[in-house]
């Protein structure tokens, strides 16, 4: 199998570079890495922007629109920065049941914010998860990382502002 | 090493790593194909040459599947050609595709099967999806609304070009083919404007610039394994 | 590491903890973390310091306990008390009281069908040990099955054990496990892997996910005694990055297992070699499909291609590769301890042993429950589960997630198997079951789960990528009221159609939601059509 050693410049010296290249390191500049990378990219910077993409393309030798085509293929992935706050709204089937679809809608109606988008101060991103395995406290939500259980559209706003501190 | 068989009740013999389609192929036997181009990695995704096999469970893409001693193969059921005739008009319905205004007004493969299979309306709804035409390149231009999805740009930028210019972005109903990070193709910096994917490409999606209505003829000569069109006609 | 060093180590646990007076287990499994179970695992110890009795009283931290519904859950074992809905406040009380019966307001009876009617195999040391240490596991006889197979039988020898057993897949499919495991032994090539499918996708589940929480060297122990049966070196297990609890336990217990000797070279002085990685997933349910994982794995789109070549003859990097669901390997370490005939003795005629299944949406416990085989449907959601809560009515349970099916209540009294659930349409599945009351319409959970296989599809074939999308169009006109008699006739047409011909699992199971609910609620459907009274006539 083809591996090369040459490493290539990270695109600028921040620290967080060094974690990207350990993983990538590790796997033996391996294509077949590209996954694992892209994780360590979005665990350290948060999100893929093209910098990102064209340095591990270019150090793992995986073509551009392949490594786009990876990338944009798993929802996991981002390419945009999140807000500053974040909440996630479980649709898994349990939370489903027990209407989960209206927790989203009064999020997002109280927020101006479609599901999976940024309101555009920054501030704050709506998302929505498939069964974040909480079922048992359906329905859930993801508040900064912090599962609140048993939601209901009537407390959901008052739970996510406990939470962010943010009066707005 | 030969291995024999049967197809719609014709007998018929096959080497061993022989593919149904080829066999089929060889016998003036009529399966039809999209995604399939010989030369190219068969993947098995348009799911037109479905054909049905005595003793399988499910319908088999004769594309990739490999003849068995004394199998027993059926193309032409009522079931295969109601089949057919969905998988095309759900390509009809997914993107746009106004034949009167394409450059590739009868040389279309999509086009002529609909024709040789006698997909004449749709049943289905149009989707009438918003999508985009890309023509920054110099010569060529992509239309993502004639685009039926089959990779074969991306196999043979890939396989044969070696460039792997192009990719499919997103999954779905939402996929779409792109070059390099989702750039403008005049832009990018991998491609060799070599033209094997305009050649390849089975609709007019992708395309030759500078050509009106029905003006786009594919060079058969240009690449050997561009042999679809001819297939469809002449075995009419 | 030889064989009594390592009886020692697990000798030397047991030694350790039978030295403590009070056990206090705390479920540090995902559900309960969630509602801080760490935070009351903490106020335990401070108040067990306070009491000078750290010395005497071990709280520890273990894996799912099951009713998560009523979470969070802390256990004392050695009085066989349950307590449930537990806050940091109640951390004094519950010291206080050790040994000297329950505190009333929070005590959680387990005498009840939820824990009674279970049969835990899968799911033994779930809630029992803690997952982080191997000493635990090893306390509890953890890899001697491995040990024991390595040293006294051939792989052939394990191949027939497992097939003896009579296990099935666990991932949906019920493929023979013994079988498989034969067929990749046979498969020619000197490079073969192992591969455990954690990716889960059916979202409504979290059976696997409390697997590798609770008891993730159990999981490991399966992998390592199947490659040695298949003659595999290297396996990976594919986690969802969904579950970060998971692969933070996995990647200890590997890393434990490898300083421990159990994975690496000369494993117990034998010549057999086995090293494992954790490969994270992204999101991206269709890569639960056997041949997407494993381009997942190779770090490309998760892209089904067609089969054969099965994984087994063809897998990973084209070679020879075993694929199993994570309940699949954590049921071989009890099957090569007490051997195939003893689990064989457990569930029916065609499905033996035991299934775990998640237990959710409107029945009062809420939870994980490890059933027999043949337990009928109407066992599990009225005794285990007690009913429908809020004094409403049952009206379904669905099986199998996006690829299986709602069973009315005239089909309650079915036999949990592979066989009788798809005779109804659905499927076994990996073990999602969520019960739906009177409230739910059967056309909106139709509509959800074609929602889910449309935006889940990857876009390869066309019947899935345009077939789920225009399917979905119509259920929506159906819910919005705007259909007629031809939408619903043509919807049925492109149900038979997408399963027909679809290339990958995903979209021959898409339509099956969809056509269970036809079957057994059409008159619900009917009454959303804009033409109905024509119907009626
Ligand atoms: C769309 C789709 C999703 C699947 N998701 C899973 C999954 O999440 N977990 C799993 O173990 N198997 C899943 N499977 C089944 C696997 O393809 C495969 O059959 C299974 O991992 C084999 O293991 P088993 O024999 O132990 O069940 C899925 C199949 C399909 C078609
Ligand atoms: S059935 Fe769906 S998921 Fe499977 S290959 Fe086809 S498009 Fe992809
Ligand atoms: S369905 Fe929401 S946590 Fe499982
Ligand atoms: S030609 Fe065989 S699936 Fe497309």
């Amino acid at each position: 199998m083809y591996r090369h050693f040459t490493e290539i410049e990270p695109p600028s010296d921040d620290k967080r570079w060094r974690i990207v290249n350990a993983t990538m390191r590790r796997h033996g500049y391996h294509p077949h890495a590209l996954i694992e990378t892209l994780h360590a990219v979005q665990q350290s910077f948060g999100y893929l922007d093209d910098e990102a993409l064209h340095y591990v393309s270019n150090s793992l030798r995986v073509p551009l629109s392949q490594t786009y085509g990876v990338a944009t293929f798993y929802h996991f992935f981002q390419l945009k920065p999140g807000g500053r706050h974040s909440c996630v709204v479980c649709l898994g089937t349990a939370c489903y049941i027990k209407g989960s679809d209206q927790v989203l809608e009064r999020v997002a109606e109280a927020y101006d914010v479609q599901p999976g988008q940024t309101t555009s101060d920054g501030e704050f991103s709506l998302l929505t998860a498939r069964c974040i395995g909480s079922c048992g406290l359906a329905p859930a939500v993801v508040v900064d990382g912090d599962v609140i259980p048993k939601m209901t559209p009537e407390n959901v706003i008052e739970q996510i502002r406990r939470i962010t501190g943010n009066g707005s | 090493m030969v291995k024999t068989l049967r197809i719609d009740d014709q007998d018929v013999s096959a080497g061993t790593d022989d593919t149904i389609l080829q066999v089929a192929q060889d016998n003036a036997i009529f399966i039809p194909t999209l995604c399939n181009l010989e030369g190219l990695k068969p993947v098995g995704a348009c799911r037109l040459c479905l054909v049905e096999v005595e003793g399988y469970r499910g319908l088999a893409p004769a594309c990739v599947t490999r003849v068995e001693e004394g199998m027993q193969i059926y193309t032409q059921s009522e079931r295969l050609q109601t089949y057919r005739r969905m998988i095309l008009e759900m390509l009809f319905v997914e993107g746009n595709h106004v034949c009167a205004v394409c450059v590739s007004n009868g040389t279309c493969e999509l086009q002529a099967l609909a024709q040789r299979l006698g997909m004449d309306h749709s049943h289905l709804e149009y989707r009438n999806p918003a999508k985009s035409v890309d023509v920054s390149h110099y010569r060529f231009g992509v239309d993502h609304n004639r685009c039926i999805l089959c990779a074969r740009c991306v196999r043979v930028c890939d396989e044969i070009e070696g460039a792997h210019t192009w990719d499919l972005l997103g999954r779905g109903i939402q996929s779409q083919v792109i070059t390099d990070l989702n750039r403008p193709w005049g832009e990018s910096k991998t491609c060799t404007s070599c033209g094997k994917c305009v050649q390849v490409c089975p609709t007019g999606a992708l395309f030759k610039k500078s050509k009106a209505v029905a003006e786009m003829e594919k060079e058969h000569e240009f690449l050997p394994y561009l042999n679809t069109i001819r297939e469809v006609r002449s075995n009419g | 590491m030889d064989h009594e060093e390592f009886l020692q180590i697990g000798e030397q646990e047991r030694r350790r903890q039978a030295e403590y007076r009070h056990h206090i287990h705390v479920c540090m499994a995902a559900g309960c973390l969630s509602s801080q179970s760490d935070k009351i695992k903490t106020a335990l110890e401070t108040e067990v310091e306070a009491h000078g009795e750290s010395g005497h009283c071990l709280v520890k931290g273990v894996g799912c306990m099951g009713l998560c519904g009523n979470g969070p859950l802390v256990a004392v074992p050695s009085e066989d008390v349950l307590y449930q809905g537990v806050t940091t406040e109640d951390a004094p009380d519950i010291v206080k009281n050790l040994g000297k019966g329950p505190i009333r307001h929070k005590h959680c009876p387990t005498d009840i069908p939820f824990f009674k009617s279970q049969h835990k195999i899968v799911l033994e040391n779930c809630g029992r040990i803690d997952p982080e240490r191997i000493e635990d596991y090893m306390a509890v006889g953890g890899y001697q099955a491995f040990m024991r197979v390595l040293t006294e039988l051939m792989p052939i020898g394990v191949i027939n054990e497992v097939t003896r057993s009579g296990l099935r897949g666990r991932g949906g499919a019920g493929y023979p496990t013994g079988l498989k495991l034969s067929t990749v032994a046979r498969s020619e090539g000197t490079t073969k892997y192992v591969v455990c499918n954690g990716d889960e996708g059916d979202p409504g589940a979290f059976m696997d996910r409390s697997v590798m929480e609770g008891d993730p060297h159990r999981v490991i122990e399966g992998m390592a005694i199947a490659a040695y049966a298949v003659g595999a070196h290297h396996g990976y297990i594919y986690v969802r990055a969904e579950y970060p609890l998971a692969i933070e336990r996995l990647n200890k217990a590997i890393r434990q297992a490898q300083k421990a000797g159990i994975l690496g070279q000369n494993i117990f002085g034998t010549n057999f070699d086995f090293s494992l990685e954790i490969r994270l997933g992204a999101g991206a349910f269709v890569c639960g499909e056997e041949t997407a994982l494993l381009a997942s794995i190779e770090g490309r789109r998760g892209s089904p291609r067609p089969r054969p070549p099965y994984p087994a003859a063809k897998g990973l990097w084209g070679c020879p590769t075993l694929i199993n669901n994570v309940e699949t390997f954590a049921n071989v370490p009890a099957i090569l301890r007490n051997g195939g005939d003893w689990f064989a003795k457990i569930g029916t005629k065609k499905s033996k042993g035991t299934k775990v299944f998640a237990l959710s949406g409107k029945v009062k416990n809420i939870g994980l429950i490890e059933v027999p085989m043949g337990i009928t449907l109407e066992e599990i959601i009225y005794d285990m589960g007690g009913g429908i809560p809020d004094g409403r009515r049952f009206k379904a349970v669905q099986t199998g997630g996006p690829s299986g099916g709602c069973i009315p209540a005239d089909h309650l009294g079915t036999s949990v198997d592979y066989e009788s659930l798809s005779e109804l349409g659905s499927i076994m599945g990996s073990g999602g079951m969520i019960v739906m009351d009177d409230g739910s319409s059967m056309v909106e959970v139709a509509r959800y789960f074609m929602e889910f296989c449309m935006s889940e599809s990857c876009g390869k074939c066309v019947p899935c990528r345009v077939g789920t999308a225009l399917m979905y169009d119509l259920l929506t006109k159906i819910a919005q009221g705007h259909a007629n008699q031809s939408d619903l006739q043509q919807l049925e047409t492109l149900c038979d159609m997408v399963r027909s011909t679809s290339l990958c699992g995903l979209g021959q199971s898409a339509p099956n939601p969809v056509m269970s609910t036809l079957r057994f609620f059409r008159e619900e459907y009917l009454e959303k059509l804009a033409d109905t009274e024509l119907v009626k006539e």
